[in-house]
This record gives structure tokens, C-alpha cells and sequence, in this order.
């Protein structure tokens, strides 16, 4: 009976192996009637996520402008950074879908894989940063200019602290541990890893504050994890303890916001700025807004073009010119007037009379590979390698080849022009990095 | 004690140990679980939902058996059933010897990790300077190696100084998870995440058979089902250790070096894990992350267990639970008011009936005889 039964289950798997070797590639050709055209998702998360659901939301919202049903939409979610991502791809893919989202960084390489089997299928890696260089060409990227919107919350702390300190509630009296030994006010950043995009965020944010509050020092400190509530939250409360008056955040928790709401309930002067979603609910006294993505104009974008036949951008950013980055809603914790001059700052940025890497607007003393500056520490050029290198190997290995380019025009870092993710990662003056424990 | 009275009166419920059923009773209390557990969850899903059970159960079947797009869609999403099977059920036939013996490994988590960690390194380092066989000659061999070490430590300690194996196995599943996440950042260098290994090579990959990269993983578990079913029913090793499984006193009486034959099982065990690595990373990710054992060296766990060590129906017991797994997360694909966790409720629904039949095959309950008198 169980020799049988082995002889069974040997059989069985043999047959399945050699029933599959059949190609798996679609016939489908040219375009696709409303009523059939499908739509692919792959996200590393669910509704429960944050990152995730602002992204779900977008693709719902794009639907609904678009006018497709909610059958239309196949969601593959909880989708990790391993073959399973190739599966749901390759899945999407042959139950016909035209378009094919996937929102999580590491899923680009296995994206790119199936995408070169379905030649007629667009593949778009959501903060990705390899498509122009493939030589995939149904291989895309895609990210918001995020970094206006960080600058533009930098304005909304900046604003804060000038009206702290101007009505006297902040003073090396009343605090004498929010200032450091230059006299500059201690800012403090809570950063997931210290990658270029979170670099350039944090600059961002840093000038923006600078904008409105010229003598301010930030403290970023990374907790190596995208979500960590726990690590987020005492990252929050050291840099707090040390003084830190604002809290902005690159990490997807809660946990800032939630530490720093308790320190100002005990008195202390401390306020956040989240990402994301709004942390009014978490730290209704604390919270003053979040930068945030308003991802469904680049899914609406995208899906139409898919639609009618033509093609997506490879590097698609875009910010507020487009409306696709923006602030949450103020908190009552924001200094009087902030709405005004966000409105105005938000202008400048969409005019082009404001550029965030205003290079004028920072210092560079550090030698960093790449950058040079003139005599008053101004950066004048830096030179970025876009290639996509393998590190394994203990030295950089190219796996894609891609251009050194200069980055530095009219007096400003070009952020999010030469690719779609960030590539700003210079350390300019007044930040310092906190070691990591 | 007011029940001092009740001396030598028979108790309401009394439970005995049945003899060994035979298979027709076997299948009807299983059917009986089986159907009591879909009753349970489609109430759970009406109540909470308001959904048609019915549709969700089909949605569930889709997560193997989909029929809607064609024979190679079909064939693929079964094929991914079975490639996830092979992992689940290479793990439970590493852990079948070890359980028999009566060793809590509870270590399979780590041993896998281990097995992979050292499979990526050969590939990470001499992906470019090793030849094809060699290459994969001696990721084989490491993984193997590392799995075992992994498997020895806590045997050596348990077999000289009694430490707990349960504990020692089981924390020895966080160095493994640390081991690996400590290296991915090495390795990730500036990018936010590492992604595949050797992309541009493609060294160390299993090659495409069928059109599949993890065939190789479908015959290599499929072979060792075999060897380990052989091994623990019909060699002197597999007979040693029942007979330390069933009572070690007995087995010093035999005259079985019962240390000895602890840690021998512990490195076989750690080694058919460290296969598993080597597969799961050369043949269905190409990558390592934590998460490359996906928690089945828990779950295998059930798997053993539920099977009783026969490696086939393991096999059996495997593509159940995979398949109970792949539907869970069609239905959270499938319908927004039913997440992952409310997938996940209906299936452990669907095992903890499956399991709990067990009771009624190995014990039977009979009632007091003439209650209603006293009533």
C-alpha cells in the first residue's frame, strides 16, 4: 500500500513537471476594450499598513475617476520581497492585466524579470530606480517629488519655533537643553535607514525649517527599519531628552508622534511632524501636519495612459506643480498665520521662485565624494552615478550600467529630474547623524 | 472532602485509549471534522461578513485549482502550490527523525536559515570564480554543514550537561534570524533593499527546468521523502531511534549508546534543513531575507506530528496545508472586507478540527451508564 502510494506521489509530480513545460507567454495583442482592461497590484502590505493603504487608496481613487470597475482592479497584497513577487507578477500577467503596479522598493528586481516576458504588459515598480537603465522598455519607475512636501512641513516646524521663541515660551531659560552650544535651536529627525531618499528628505524638511528660522541644528537618528513602533518611539524620546524640539519623522509609524505627544503633556516643549497620514489622532497636542504622497495622480495618469494605448513615463516625479505631494491637515499646535505662508511657500515652489537645494541656501564642509564647492562652502557641482550596483561582493558591482550625471543647475540640486527616486545624498552643515546603535 | 462519598462511583464522562482504528472509521471522522470545520466557518463568515460562505470557499479553491485562464495557468499556480509544499514538507521529513527520537527540535526556523545564509555566501563569493558544478557542489555543502551545526550544537549540549533542547533549539533560531539580517545589510550596501543575488550572472541559480527555476526543488524533496521514509522504517539507525523515542531506559538496556544516536539525529535533522535553505535560496527566491524560511519551520512542526512520521503522509499533509495557506490569501486578494487575519481564522478553523479528530480516534468517551437516574 505505501510503495503504492510513493510510486503515486512520484508519478503525480512527474507528470505535473513535464505537463507545464509548455511557454506561458499571452497572446493578447494591441489594444483592450474598457470593459476587459484589468489592472495589477502587488503591495508588500494591506489596509492596516499605512504605506500600503496610501497607495491602495490612490489606485481606488483612480478607478473611480477613471471609471473602471472594482472586478477590474486584481489586488495581490502581503506580497514580500521573494519569489512571491514573481508569482503574483507572473499571475497578473497571464489573467490579463495591461498594467501592473508593484509598491514595495525591493520587489523591482523580480518585477524586471517577468517583465521582459511579457513584453505587451507595462510593469511599474513603484520607487524604483533601476527602469531607465534595464533596457527593459515595458519596465517603469515611479515616485513623488516627496521632498517639496517635506520642505514645505520644514516651513510649517520652522514656523512654530520662530513663534516659540518670539513670544518667549522658548528661551535658554525656560529650556536651556533645546539649544546647543552655538545658540542654534535642536531640531531632531527620527529616519528609517540612511539611504539618499531619506537624506534628501530629511535636507528638505531641514531647509525648509531654515526658511523661516535661520539658527536651528537637526540630530537625525535611524532606527533601520521602515516600521518599528517601538524603535521609532525612543528614537523620539532620546532625541527629545536631549532637547529636540521638532520631531519630523522618515519611518512609517506612529511611534514619534505618539512619544513626543507624552513629552508635551508633561510640559515639555516638544511638537511632530509626521509622514504620510495625519498624526493628529495620535498627538492631537503635538502633531503639526504631515508631508504627505497624493499617489492617485500618478495611478490615474498612468492607468489612462495604459488605456489609450500610449506609453508611461520610464521616471515619472512629479510634486506640487501636479498636485501630488502636499501637507495633512494643521494642527492647532501651529503658530498663527502658518496657513498664509504655506500657501505662499507652496506658490513659490510651484513658480519655480523658491527651489528647495537652493545651493545658496546651505553649506558643505565635509569632503564628500563627488561634490565640490567654492570658497564659501557653496556647493558647485556634484556629480551623481545612476547606475545600480550589486554590493554584495564586498565592492560595487554594476549590474545595470547608467550615466554620472551633474546635478547642480541654476544654482540648485536638481532632485528627482535625472531618475524618479532621490538621489540627493549630500551631508550639508547643520545636520549631524546620530551613530547607530 | 464532601466527595469522599463518590469513592468508587464511576465518574460521568470516562475516557479510555482506543485500539488502533481502522481506515474506513479513520476517513469518516475526518470527513465529519472536516465538514463540522466548514459549518463553523461559514457561520464565522456570514456572521462577520454577511458574505456567501459558499463564494469564499470557492475563492478558497482558487488559491490551487484556478481554471479561468487557460492549462499553463493552471498548471503554473498548482506548480507554485507544490513548489511551497515541497518546502513545507522538506522541513517536516527534516524533523520526522528528530521528533521520533522525542527531541523537541523546534530549531527547524533557524537550521533552514543557517543552511540558506551559507548557500548565499558561496553564491556571494564565488558566484564569479567557481565553475558551475563546483559552485553548486559546494553550496551544497555548506548549507548542509551550517544546517547541521546548527542541528549539533543543541544535541551535543542536551546529550553531555541535559540543557532543555526545547529552549536551546528554539533561541538558537534567533542567532540564526540575526545571523541572516545582520549579513543582508552588509550585503544590501546603499540600496534600500538587497533584491536578487547575482542578478547579472545569475550564478548559483537553479537552472530553468519546465520553465520553472524550482523543479529541481520538486525532485530533490521528492527523493529525500523517500530516503528518510526508508531510513527510519526499514535501517538499524531509523529502528534506534524509535526505540530512544519510546523510552531511553530501554534503549541503554539494548545497549544503544543512547548520546550517540542523539546527536547523529540532530545533524541529520539539521542537514535535510540546510537542503531546504539551499533550495529555498538557489531555487525559488534567488535572495535571503529573514523571511526565507516564512515561518514553516514552525508549521512543519503541525506537519510531522499530524502525520506520525510517515513521511508520505506528510506529502499529504503539506499540500493541505499550503493549499488551506495559497486560499487564504486569495480570499484576502479577493474580497476587502476579509483580510489576511480573517483568512488566517478560517483555516486554522479547518486545521484545529483536523486536529482535534485525532482525540476521537485514539480515545473513545463513553457516558456513565444509567445518569439519567440520578437526574
Amino acid at each position: 500500500m505505501k510503495k503504492l502510494l510513493a510510486i503515486l506521489m512520484a508519478l503525480t509530480l512527474v507528470v505535473c513537471l513535464c505537463a507545464c513545460s509548455s511557454d506561458s507567454s499571452t497572446d493578447n495583442g494591441g489594444g483592450t476594450a474598457k470593459a476587459d482592461f484589468k489592472v495589477g497590484v502587488i503591495t508588500i502590505g494591506d489596509d492596516t499598513e499605512g504605506y500600503t493603504k496610501a497607495h491602495k487608496d490612490g489606485i481606488r481613487a483612480a478607478a473611480k475617476t477613471l471609471g473602471l470597475a472594482d472586478s477590474q482592479i486584481i489586488w495581490k497584497e502581503n506580497i514580500l520581497e521573494n519569489a512571491g513577487c514573481s508569482d503574483a507578477a507572473d499571475e497578473l500577467a497571464a489573467m490579463g492585466c495591461k498594467v501592473i503596479f508593484s509598491n514595495s522598493y525591493g520587489h523591482q528586481t523580480y518585477i524586471a524579470e517577468v517583465a521582459k516576458k511579457y513584453s505587451d504588459v507595462t510593469f511599474v515598480s513603484m520607487t524604483g530606480d533601476f527602469a531607465a537603465i534595464s533596457g527593459i522598455s515595458n519596465f517603469k519607475n515611479a515616485f513623488t517629488s516627496v521632498y517639496q512636501s517635506r520642505y514645505i512641513s520644514g516651513v510649517v516646524a520652522g514656523l512654530k519655533l520662530k513663534e516659540l521663541t518670539e513670544k518667549g515660551t522658548l528661551t535658554k531659560e525656560t529650556q536651556p537643553g533645546s539649544f546647543d552650544k552655538n545658540g542654534n535651536i535642536k531640531v531632531g529627525y527620527v529616519g528609517a535607514f540612511p539611504f539618499a531618499e531619506v537624506v534628501s528628505g530629511y535636507t528638505a524638511f531641514y531647509l525648509g525649517i531654515k526658511s523661516v528660522c535661520e539658527n536651528v541644528a537637526m540630530q537625525v537618528t535611524y532606527t533601520q527599519s521602515w516600521f518599528d513602533v517601538e524603535k521609532e518611539g525612543a528614537a523620539a524620546e532620546a532625541l527629545i531628552a536631549d532637547g529636540c524640539v521638532i520631531i519630523g519623522q522618515h519611518a512609517d509609524s506612529t511611534g514619534a508622534p505618539a512619544a513626543t505627544e507624552a513629552a508635551n503633556k508633561k510640559g515639555t516643549i516638544a511638537y511632530s511632524v509626521g509622514y504620510n497620514v495625519s498624526m493628529l489622532e495620535v498627538a492631537p497636542n503635538a502633531a503639526l501636519t504631515s508631508a504627505t504622497n497624493n499617489w492617485s495622480v500618478y495611478y490615474t495618469y498612468a492607468i489612462k495612459a495604459v488605456m489609450d494605448g500610449k506609453a508611461v513615463d520610464t521616471n515619472w516625479a512629479k510634486g506640487y506643480a501636479e498636485d501630488a505631494v502636499s501637507i495633512t491637515e494643521l494642527g492647532t499646535a501651529c503658530a498663527e498665520g502658518t496657513a498664509a505662508a504655506v500657501e505662499a511657500a507652496v506658490k513659490g515652489l510651484k513658480d519655480g521662485t523658491v527651489k528647495v537645494f537652493d545651493t545658496s541656501k546651505f553649506t558643505v564642509s565635509t569632503e564628500q565624494a563627488g561634490v565640490t564647492v567654492d570658497a564659501d562652502k557653496h556647493v558647485t557641482s556634484c556629480k551623481v552615478d545612476l547606475s545600480y550596483y550589486d554590493y554584495s561582493t564586498g565592492s560595487p558591482v554594476v549590474v545595470y550600467q547608467g550615466d554620472t550625471v551633474e546635478t547642480i543647475a541654476d544654482g540648485a540640486f536638481e532632485e528627482s529630474v535625472h531618475r524618479s527616486a532621490p538621489y540627493f545624498a549630500i551631508r550639508i552643515d547643520g545636520i549631524t547623524e546620530n551613530e547607530i546603535k | 472532602m464532601s466527595n469522599s462519598t463518590r469513592i468508587g462511583r464511576e465518574p460521568l464522562i470516562r475516557i479510555s485509549k482506543k485500539d488502533v482504528a481502522p481506515w474506513w472509521q479513520k476517513a469518516v471522522v475526518r470527513v465529519v471534522a472536516l465538514i463540522a470545520a466548514l459549518v463553523i466557518d461559514a457561520i464565522f463568515i456570514y456572521l462577520f461578513t454577511k458574505m456567501n460562505p459558499l463564494d469564499v470557499f470557492s475563492t478558497m479553491f482558487k488559491g490551487t485549482f484556478v481554471f479561468d485562464y487557460g492549462t499553463t495557468f493552471f498548471i503554473n499556480k498548482l506548480l507554485r502550490t507544490l513548489r511551497d509544499m515541497a518546502t513545507l514538507l522538506c522541513i517536516a521529513i527534516a524533523l520526522a527523525p528528530a521528533f521520533k527520537m522525542k527531541f523537541w527540535n523546534i530549531g527547524a526556523e533557524g537550521q533552514v536559515l543557517m543552511g540558506g545564509l551559507a548557500t548565499a555566501c558561496v553564491m556571494q563569493y564565488f558566484g564569479d570564480s567557481l565553475h558551475t558544478p563546483a559552485l553548486f557542489m559546494l553550496m551544497l555543502t555548506a548549507s548542509i554543514v551550517a544546517g547541521a551545526v546548527w542541528g549539533f550544537l543543541p544535541a551535543f549540549f542536551n546529550a553531555k550537561w541535559k540543557t532543555n533542547e526545547t529552549l536551546f533549539t528554539l533561541m538558537m533560531n534567533y542567532i540564526a534570524i540575526d545571523a541572516v539580517a545582520c549579513m543582508t545589510n552588509i550585503w544590501r550596501g546603499d540600496k534600500s533593499a538587497m533584491g536578487t543575488i547575482n542578478q547579472a550572472t545569475q550564478a548559483g541559480w537553479f537552472p530553468n527546468i519546465f520553465n520553472q527555476r524550482f523543479t529541481l526543488n520538486l525532485f530533490i524533496v521528492a527523493a529525500l521523502m523517500i530516503i528518510v521514509f526508508v531510513y527510519l522504517r526499514y535501517s538499524k539507525q531509523g529502528y534506534e531511534i524509535s526505540v530512544v523515542g519510546e523510552s531511553e531506559n530501554t534503549a541503554k538496556y539494548a545497549g544503544i549508546n543512547v548520546k550517540k544516536v542523539v546527536i547523529r539525529t540532530m545533524i541529520i535533522s539539521g542537514a535535510i534543513c540546510g537542503i531546504c535553505g539551499f533550495m529555498t535560496v538557489a531555487g525559488k527566491d534567488q535572495a535571503i531575507s529573514t523571511a526565507t524560511a516564512g515561518g514553516y519551520g514552525f508549521t512543519a512542526i503541525i506537519v510531522a506530528w499530524m502525520a506520525k512520521f510517515n513521511t508520505f503522509y506528510m506529502a499529504i499533509i503539506s499540500f493541505l496545508i499550503v493549499f488551506l495557506e495559497h486560499g487564504a490569501s486569495e480570499i484576502a486578494n479577493t474580497y476587502g472586507g476579509l483580510n489576511d487575519y480573517a483568512a488566517s481564522v478560517i483555516t486554522a478553523v479547518i486545521l484545529f478540527c483536523l486536529i482535534g479528530s485525532e482525540f476521537f480516534l485514539n480515545y473513545s468517551i463513553k457516558l456513565r451508564k444509567g445518569s439519567k437516574k440520578e437526574a
